[in-house]
């Protein structure tokens, strides 16, 4: 009888080509996904005359410099309508399959991948994008990786790695009311910290994982990185093959690879390196308050007071982020004047996220301007079905073409310097959504109730 | 990439913890061919600048956390930096770094100044002070010949191409629905 294993040794064991003496395996590598910054990977191939090797296994999605305005006009700045160009121009010199631009299938890597069936259990997924931890909702191994390991995939579809230690994060309980996965990871990074599972797979678990849809399990692993962990997974179950029957890319004989799917799940007495329990009840809504994701805090807590820090490191750390938040220590969390909300990205931009936004928002109206960004054209098309576009549109919000968006600025859809954004992306980064802007990350609800009142508020008053 | 041995250089000091990518080059530089320099972006929004001749950037826990921008590791090589010591790096960070040949050190030093200068030798595994003290630290084995060889990957993975060849025919029966269909 072999030792009893975790999800993440299934992975690992049925992809290792190889380990060498030292530690390092050689993966073998089952979907590659690139996207507009994957230029320099390419860049590095052609200059090696090197050809792709498995263009089969490799899918091209243009997310993070497409225009989320009106695509009927080509796209104003000459160097950002060059990356989407130039991943068109790769994709086809290669013989790559492409959900570009104009495609019905485009959207966030992250939401087009599973999306479209791509995204299975039992598969080893790479991207060169941090949040490709997203995949492992399904029982994947999905991580990110850099330029050069994307130029090294390209060329063998394979990659050097270390087998990463396993840590279980058990989640008890149920979800409150309006509280949602968003919450439920940000406490889960609070508890661990910003580097608290480096060198780490996450594995979560527990009751209120297993409740969860997909689109909340793909929620919490998206932000798994944020903990700085190198993947997040949950194992698959009938959720997960209800989810996937029937996705344009899911195998052909699906009760086959169901039966192989049902064998992954961590064995009953497997040993995780770290494990730590949470109670899903005792989380409330969740905001950050500084730049970094570890910074959440429930919303009905008050901004930390610097002087409150017995260590020096520690003090001056929580100093310099409230001065680039421009908070006062003591001030309520709740009741916080915001100048604008985003809702989008691939944490949150799935069909569950805006109607929960759009729950909230119905027949109100956002006292802030904001934007509404869908993750795909696929989810688009099944929102505005549904009318979620109108109650956005007559809230006063813009409801926007699919990508990245403000998440990251890169397509031009910044946040103007010293402004306050409520916003449902995954980092509060100096920076992140344009130089001196300020993020508080939050649920789409939250987000929808910051927008109504223009201050961080409890959704759970708004929504009795 | 140029191989790494031993350094010895002034050191710049960015003593903070979660020194993400973002803060390391913004996004809205990613767009730019390496051939323009990636060293005028480093900390562009923190209106740092290091020290003319620092090639050792010492800088607190999880340094370089967050995306997996290979252009963070760009713009601290383009910019002069041969080594990162710190207590602990992002992972996929740490795995640029390798890659390109830039140095990550996991250990923590405190109270340095900017401009000392410090000896990293990599063969060793020891950083050594001015006062003649020696720090040891460990680096994954696979990194560090690749450091010191300053080769990258892929020549060595096509060198393993029988054995890639027997894993694909072994997986096509093993996990048949594992392909891309449609
Ligand atoms: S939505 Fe944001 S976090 Fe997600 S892939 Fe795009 S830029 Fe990265």
């Amino acid at each position: 009888m072999s030792a009893p294993r975790t999800l993440l040794d299934k992975l690992w064991d049925s992809h290792a080509i190889l380990t060498r003496d030292d530690g390092a395996s050689l993966l073998w590598i089952d979907r590659h996904f690139v996207h507009e910054g994957s230029f320099h990977a390419f860049g590095m191939l052609d200059h090696a005359h090197r050809p792709v090797h498995r263009p089969d296994l490799t899918v091209g999605v243009a997310d993070h410099y497409v225009p989320s305005h009106a695509r009927t006009r080509p796209i104003a700045d000459p160097e950002v309508a060059g990356m989407v160009a130039q991943l068109q121009a790769n994709t086809v010199r290669h013989g790559i399959r492409l959900f570009g631009l104009d495609d019905a299938r485009q959207g966030i890597v992250h939401v087009a991948g599973p999306e479209q069936g791509l995204t299975l259990p039992g598969l080893t997924i790479v991207c060169g994008d941090s949040h490709t931890s997203t995949h492992g909702a399904f029982g994947a191994l999905g991580f990110g990786i850099g330029a050069s390991e994307v130029a090294h995939v390209l060329a063998t579809q394979t990659l050097w790695q270390r087998r990463p230690r396993n840590l279980r994060v058990v989640l008890n309980g149920a979800l409150g009311v309006h509280v949602a996965a968003k919450d439920l990871i940000l406490a889960i990074i609070a508890r661990l910290g910003a580097g608290g599972a480096v060198g780490h797979v996450i594995e979560y678990a527990g009751t209120a994982i297993r409740a969860l849809e997909m689109e909340a399990r793909m929620t919490v692993c998206n932000m798994s990185i944020e903990a700085g962990a190198r993947a997040g997974m949950v194992a698959p179950d009938d959720t997960t093959f209800q989810w996937l029957a029937g996705r344009p890319f899911a195998p052909a004989d699906f009760d086959a690879a169901i039966a192989a799917w049902r064998t992954l799940p961590s064995d009953a007495e497997a040993r995780f390196d770290r494990e730590v329990t949470l109670d899903a009840a005792a989380i409330a809504p969740t905001v950050t308050w500084g730049t970094s994701p570890e910074t959440a805090v429930p919303v009905t807590a008050s901004v930390p007071d610097p002087a409150a820090e017995p260590d020096a490191a520690r003090r001056a750390r929580i100093g310099e982020q409230l001065d680039y938040m421009g908070l006062t220590p003591g001030t309520k969390l709740d009741g916080l004047t915001v100048d604008r909300v985003f809702i989008g990205s691939c944490t949150n931009a799935r069909l569950p996220d805006l109607r929960a936004a759009a729950a909230v928002l119905r027949g109100r109206r956002a006292a802030v301007p904001g934007l509404v960004v869908p993750g795909s054209v696929p989810v688009k098309r099944a929102a505005e079905a549904e009318g979620l576009d109108r109650i956005f549109r007559d809230a006063g919000l813009i409801w926007g073409e699919p990508g990245c968006s403000m998440c990251v600025g890169t397509n031009g859809d910044t946040v103007p310097r010293g402004e306050r954004c409520a916003a449902t992306s995954n980092r509060n980064f100096q920076g992140r959504q344009g130089p001196g802007a300020r993020t508080h990350l939050m649920s789409p609800a939250m987000a929808a109730a910051a927008a109504v009142r223009g201050a961080i508020t409890d959704v759970r008053r708004l929504m009795p | 990439m140029t191989p790494f041995t031993t350094l010895t250089a002034p050191v710049a000091v960015l003593d903070r913890a979660n020194i993400d990518t973002d803060q390391i080059i913004p996004a809205r530089f990613l767009r730019k061919p390496r051939s323009a320099g990636y060293g005028q972006f480093l900390f562009a929004d923190l209106g740092l600048t290091l020290p003319r001749d620092a090639a050792i950037l010492v800088a607190g826990e999880n340094f370089g956390c967050g995306s997996s921008r290979e252009g963070a590791v760009y713009a601290l090589i383009d910019a002069g930096i041969s080594c990162v010591i710190a207590p602990s790096f992002g992972d996929i960070f740490a795995g640029n770094a390798a890659q390109n040949g830039l140095l990550t050190v996991a250990l923590a030093l405190a109270g340095l100044a900017d401009g000392t200068v410090l000896t990293i030798d990599l063969p060793a595994e020891v950083v050594r002070l001015p006062d003649g003290t020696a720090r040891s630290f460990t680096i994954d084995a696979f990194r560090k010949q690749r450091l010191l060889a300053g080769r990258d990957d892929i020549d060595l993975t096509l060198s393993h191409a029988a054995a890639i060849a027997a894993f694909v025919r072994q997986d096509r029966t093993a996990r048949p629905w594992a392909g891309v269909t449609g």
